[in-house]
């Protein structure tokens, strides 16, 4: 296998863009991609996305997008994942080039989630529980990991504030990033004092409904000449799997499938847990944060929220997470949001991310899930 | 294509009927045709009681498509006294009465219907335990 580096990304602004299209939003990000590579093609181009055939009718995105940015008759398809269709594509496109099939690839993440109502969005997105024994009982997304973090709270004897700092941080971190939906911060009370969707969880604890997209130009790192100073290589990209149900769970409380994405991806780049510098963590639902730092070995069983409370997940801390505002506050346009990640991790390891930017920052870590974590896409970033 | 969908699934929906393994006794809710514990595909069928605790619950103020009608509504998960978990709507109670760990059965109700003249689909949903058999 090559040895595989990011040579470009490009991120549109997340949010509820009324005004735009699925593939304008996947060809901005794509042809900023492109132009941040100085590069003007791709032999292969790989589109995540999880819902564009349910929500805006469009399926064949692959061609689509390679067409739209100039690049028709690449080699192409769409990659689906659920909400780790981004970061599924990026593990794709990784293999491409990594086996020697591909120089150049470029890999897109693209969703429109605001192209239909609300409840039919919620609908869609709870296809990436099981249709016949969770959906069809009326059970959400949001629903199952109110299951989660209830039964988490019980049997570690938290209350809901003990979550509060992921909220908290994200919003903080998203202040200084232009791509992010929610510019502005929140408090703890804020937190407390948020609308119950489905308890415990509240609007304070979820990512929100939104649009975006995000690209990476990917280049065998052998192909690279002196030019190219903010390479950044892939040093691990690894997907686990579990059940897509909970009731089909082992052990509900514990992630497999991040636990086994992580160690293959810490096996695969060399290092340990405690050699990562920053995290760019699942944060969909702040349960999802507290269980995944657990499974990927950040902190002990039961005590993901401790980190937090400690403040080990802000920039300054031990484990820097949500980074540029996590899914939580940059969005979570859901096959979108891995390679929302990848872009943000090379941003820190470029010394690119402003404000935000996490000091000596070598290894960088982006943790993308489908499901309550039926699949777990893993990428390690060194620079 | 919907009616067959929900026909397929009777015997879970009104019997809960899932799989035990021949090779190692495992049994299975909802039914599977490799064992996840020996990984031997000699499994049968096996109807389970519907008893069993609370494992979690919590009650919806936003509805995917089709439950609008229903909100607020209660959903759980319940660890059956045979070893599978179930989830399903939980029913009869008022849910700032529910503790996680209590028991619960299994009833059949009506999920949802499909429109004023579509499908009615009737399935299990849980209830607190009445009295114990
Ligand atoms: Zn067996």
């Amino acid at each position: 296998m090559r040895n595989v580096s990011v040579v470009g990304i490009g991120q549109t602004q997340v949010g509820e863009h009324w005004d735009r299209s699925l593939r304008d939003l996947a060809t901005e990000a794509a042809l900023n991609a492109l132009r941040d590579a100085h590069v003007d093609h791709a032999d292969a181009i790989f589109v995540g996305n999880m819902l564009s055939g349910q929500l805006t009718g469009q399926e064949n995105l692959g061609a689509l997008i390679a067409d739209e940015v100039g690049l028709r008759g690449v080699d192409t398809l769409k990659v689906e994942a659920a909400c780790g269709s981004g970061a599924a594509a990026l593990h794709v496109g990784y293999l491409a080039v990594a086996s020697g099939q591909f120089d150049l690839v470029l890999v897109a993440g693209a969703e429109k989630l605001t192209e239909s109502s609300s409840c039919n969005t919620t609908a869609s997105l709870a296809m990436a529980a099981d249709a016949d024994y969770e959906t069809v009982h009326g059970i959400s997304f949001i629903a199952l990991n109110a299951l989660l973090m209830k039964r988490y709270m019980y049997e570690y004897d938290l209350v809901p504030e003990d979550f509060a700092a992921f909220s908290v941080n994200a919003h903080a971190n998203a202040v200084h990033n232009p791509n992010a939906m929610f510019r502005s911060p929140i408090t703890v009370e804020h937190y407390k004092r948020a609308r119950d969707i489905s308890d415990p969880i509240s609007v304070m604890d979820s990512a929100p409904v939104c649009d975006g997209a995000a690209a990476v130009v990917l280049m065998a790192t052998d192909n690279l000449n002196g030019n190219r100073a903010r390479a950044i290589k892939i040093a691990a990209s690894a997907i686990g799997s579990d059940s897509l149900g909970l009731h089909d769970r082992r052990d509900p409380m514990w992630l497999s499938a991040v636990e086994l994405s992580s160690q293959k991806a810490y096996r695969q780049a060399g290092i340990a847990p405690q050699d990562v510098n920053l995290f760019e963590v699942h944060d969909a639902f702040s349960i999802m944060s507290v269980m995944s730092l657990e499974a990927a070995g950040f902190a002990a069983r039961g005590r993901g929220a401790l980190l937090a409370r400690e403040g080990a997940i802000t920039p300054q801390g031990k484990l820097p997470i949500s980074t540029m505002g996590g899914l939580k506050a940059r969005g979570h346009p859901v096959g979108a949001t891995g390679v929302y990640q990848a872009a943000e991790v090379v941003q820190q390891l470029r010394g690119e991310a402003g404000k935000n930017q996490v000091a000596n920052a070598h290894v960088g870590m982006a943790q993308s899930l489908g499901g309550i974590a039926a699949n777990a896409v893993t990428h390690i970033f060194v620079n | 294509m919907d009616l067959a969908r929900h026909w397929r699934l009777k015997d879970q929906r009104y019997r809960l009927e899932g799989t035990v393994c021949a090779d190692c006794g495992a049994k299975f809710f909802p039914p599977r045709q490799v064992c996840l514990e020996c990984k031997s595909t000699n499994l049968t069928p096996r109807e389970f009681n519907g008893h069993g605790e609370l494992y979690s619950f919590t009650t919806l103020r936003s509805a995917p498509m089709g439950f609008e009608d229903q909100v607020p509504y209660t959903v759980g998960v319940v660890k059956l006294d045979e070893g599978p978990m179930v989830e399903a709507q939980i029913t009869d109670v008022n849910a700032d009465a529910l503790k996680i760990g209590q028991r619960m059965e299994m009833v059949t109700r009506k999920l949802r219907a499909q429109g004023d003249n579509g499908l009615i689909i009737y399935g299990y949903k849980f209830r607190p335990e009445t009295k114990a058999d």
